[in-house]
């Protein structure tokens, strides 16, 4: 808990003796060269969805005649709108059951007292080793056995508890003292509400990071979807621009369209959150 | 431990009702870890010892087939160097840039926000997306980075069109993509080095170099160590990306992008042969079994001093 907010303030503070280098503009020019590199591919993303057919294939990088037909060709006549939603309520979905089933055993494996605890850390921990082309051919098998291909429920289930999670959730209720829970237990409060009233409240940081970093990863989720998902209408986002991208050709202008609307929601979370977003990272690299 | 009234009514003690109540909390998530973690995993383990091409037909029990296939097979052995090759490549790039960029970072006061938001963007944006841009920006005909070469006298590159560069130009994409990532795990780590260490070294009048080299490397060993697991795992499981790379031509040209994911996945949906692919399977799995426990290993020896 206090390692974030600790980190966040030293942040702004400057280390004037750590590190000077001989000039501070050398420094600056050397990162707005790095920013140019990262954040040309989007630049040119965008910039390639605003031009006509015809333009796309002329030198030049700004459109000379921008448009905005090819987002209203995505939209109107792709299944984009039905990928985008399907993408959102998967992991919509995903991220209230992650948080709830995470939290829920962090908290009993690091606050709860019972025989059996250290094992089934084990166990659960152990998990994370597997990859995910490991488990990718049972879960379609058996999602086919089971009739349950190509539905919502088999393209969220693998993702909806997470060990990692776990893992996460567990450290930070590790950090809250015993004491706070002693003295609600005995005033009578029942082991749910403890989780809920007493715990939950305190580790709210934490569930900010693992609810966003769940939300991105599944809705940029490619592997299992592409596996399970079989009519057109079932597609998730990625699923649906690669098979998009992948039928229209050399329609690149088309294809930066599809990109940029998947990437510009993202974007917009992230400059909305980046703080979180950032904190997170930091949280599991001090966990991890 | 003193017992409430109510425990002693239930005919529990308190340890004893916390503990039910433990269990309570713990049987669907564990129920989870078993059925959709731990079961399919030994069911891939059990598939690779059958020809096993589909759930609707009869596959037999073949013993090692699969596994003396493995040995036999060259697309095979290509994906598992062609996965090296990323790692080798992509893992040390990630590392030196993302210290680099993290340590300029750290050196300024103004903008420090804006910069890092740029950097990190590309680590959240849909790779989906991103492969499709970067097959575009690498265009060999149209693409800005041979318009760029060609200001320089240049001739046009083939990229991702030849055989001798699509690797590594599959790599630079995957470096783009997880350099923010890295960049703000070395921040938080300089951060966290304590800053009387510089003081002193100031005081005695070191070099940047050696303040560097006995200072700050020793210092962010775990964050070295974190990033190098994460980035490693990564390569190892690269699969999105070089699937939208070449979206005709999955891991080519000449299967020189392929990786050990993408023919899992090229066999076990595409050809049919799912018993197979899951024996790679289970190598992949030693593989990231090795990796991890011999990093842990080495986490363990460095966090000693």
């Amino acid at each position: 808990m206090s390692v974030p907010r600790a980190s966040s303030q030293t942040q702004s503070t400057p280390r004037p003796s750590s590190f000077r280098f001989t000039s501070r503009t050398w420094v600056y020019m050397a990162l707005t060269v790095g920013s140019v590199v990262t954040a040309f591919p989007f630049v040119w993303m965008l910039l390639t969805s605003l031009k006509t057919y015809s333009d796309v294939f002329q030198p030049g990088i700004l459109p000379a005649n921008p448009t905005l037909e090819n987002y209203a060709h995505v939209l109107e006549k792709t299944g984009y709108v039905r990928w985008f939603l399907n993408s959102v309520g998967v992991a919509a979905a995903t991220t209230v059951s992650v948080l709830f089933f995470d939290s829920l055993v962090g908290y009993t494996l690091a606050k709860m007292k019972f025989p059996g605890k250290e094992i089934i850390f084990v166990i659960i921990l152990s998990t994370v080793m597997i990859p995910t082309e490991m488990l990718v051919i049972p879960w379609y098998v058996s999602a086919l056995k089971l009739g349950i291909a190509d539905s919502y429920f088999a393209i969220a289930l693998p993702g909806l508890i997470s060990a990692f999670g776990v893992f996460l959730m567990r450290g930070f209720f590790e950090g809250i003292p015993d004491e706070l829970f002693d003295a609600a237990r005995m005033d009578g409060m029942g082991e749910f509400g403890l989780f809920t009233r007493i715990g939950l409240p305190l580790v709210k940081p934490a569930l900010a990071a693992l609810g966003i970093f769940t939300f991105l990863g599944n809705y940029n989720a490619y592997l299992w979807p592409l596996i399970i998902i079989q009519s057109a209408n079932m597609r998730t986002l990625p699923v649906g621009i690669a098979l998009f991208s992948g039928e229209s050709g050399a329609q690149w202008q088309l294809i930066m369209a599809a990109s940029s609307l998947a990437v510009i929601p993202v974007l917009l979370v992230f400059t909305v959150f980046q703080r979180q977003i950032i904190e997170g990272v930091v949280l599991t690299g001090v966990k991890g | 431990m003193t017992q409430s009234p109510r425990a002693k009514r239930s005919g529990l003690t308190l340890a004893g009702r916390q503990a039910v109540w433990a269990y309570v909390f713990l049987i669907t998530p564990l129920l989870f870890f078993l059925l959709v973690r731990i079961y399919p995993a030994f069911e891939s383990l059990r598939l690779s010892f059958l020809d096993y091409r589909s759930p609707l037909t009869v596959n037999p029990f073949i013993g090692l087939e699969n596994f003396q296939e493995m040995t036999q097979d060259a697309t095979l052995h290509r994906a598992l160097l062609n996965t090296l090759l990323y790692a080798v490549i992509g893992v040390p790039a990630q590392l030196v840039l993302g210290l680099g960029v993290a340590m300029l970072l750290q050196g300024i006061n103004k903008y420090k926000g804006i910069y890092r938001a740029i950097y990190f963007a590309p680590y959240i944006t849909p790779i989906v997306a991103s492969a499709w841009v970067w097959q575009w920006l690498l265009n060999k005909n149209f693409g800005p980075v041979n318009a760029l070469l060609e200001q320089f006298g240049i001739p046009a590159q083939p990229f991702l069109g030849s055989p001798d560069q699509a690797l590594v130009s599959a790599a630079a994409l995957v470096i783009w993509q997880q350099l923010g990532f890295q960049i703000v795990l070395f921040l938080a780590g300089l951060e966290g080095i304590p800053r009387v260490y510089y003081e002193a070294a100031s005081l005695d009048g070191v070099t940047t170099w050696t303040r560097f080299r006995y200072i700050t490397l020793p210092l962010l060993n775990a964050t070295v160590v974190f990033s190098v697991v994460i980035a490693t795992n990564g390569f190892l499981q690269l699969f999105a990306q070089v699937a939208n790379l070449n979206p005709t031509d999955q891991g080519g040209p000449l299967d020189s992008t392929l990786t050990v994911a993408l023919y899992i996945y090229r066999m076990a949906f595409q050809s049919s042969k799912m018993g197979y692919a899951a024996a790679i399977t289970v190598l992949l799995f030693a593989i990231i079994l090795l990796f991890t426990v011999f990093q842990l290993r080495v986490l363990r020896r460095r966090v000693e001093y």
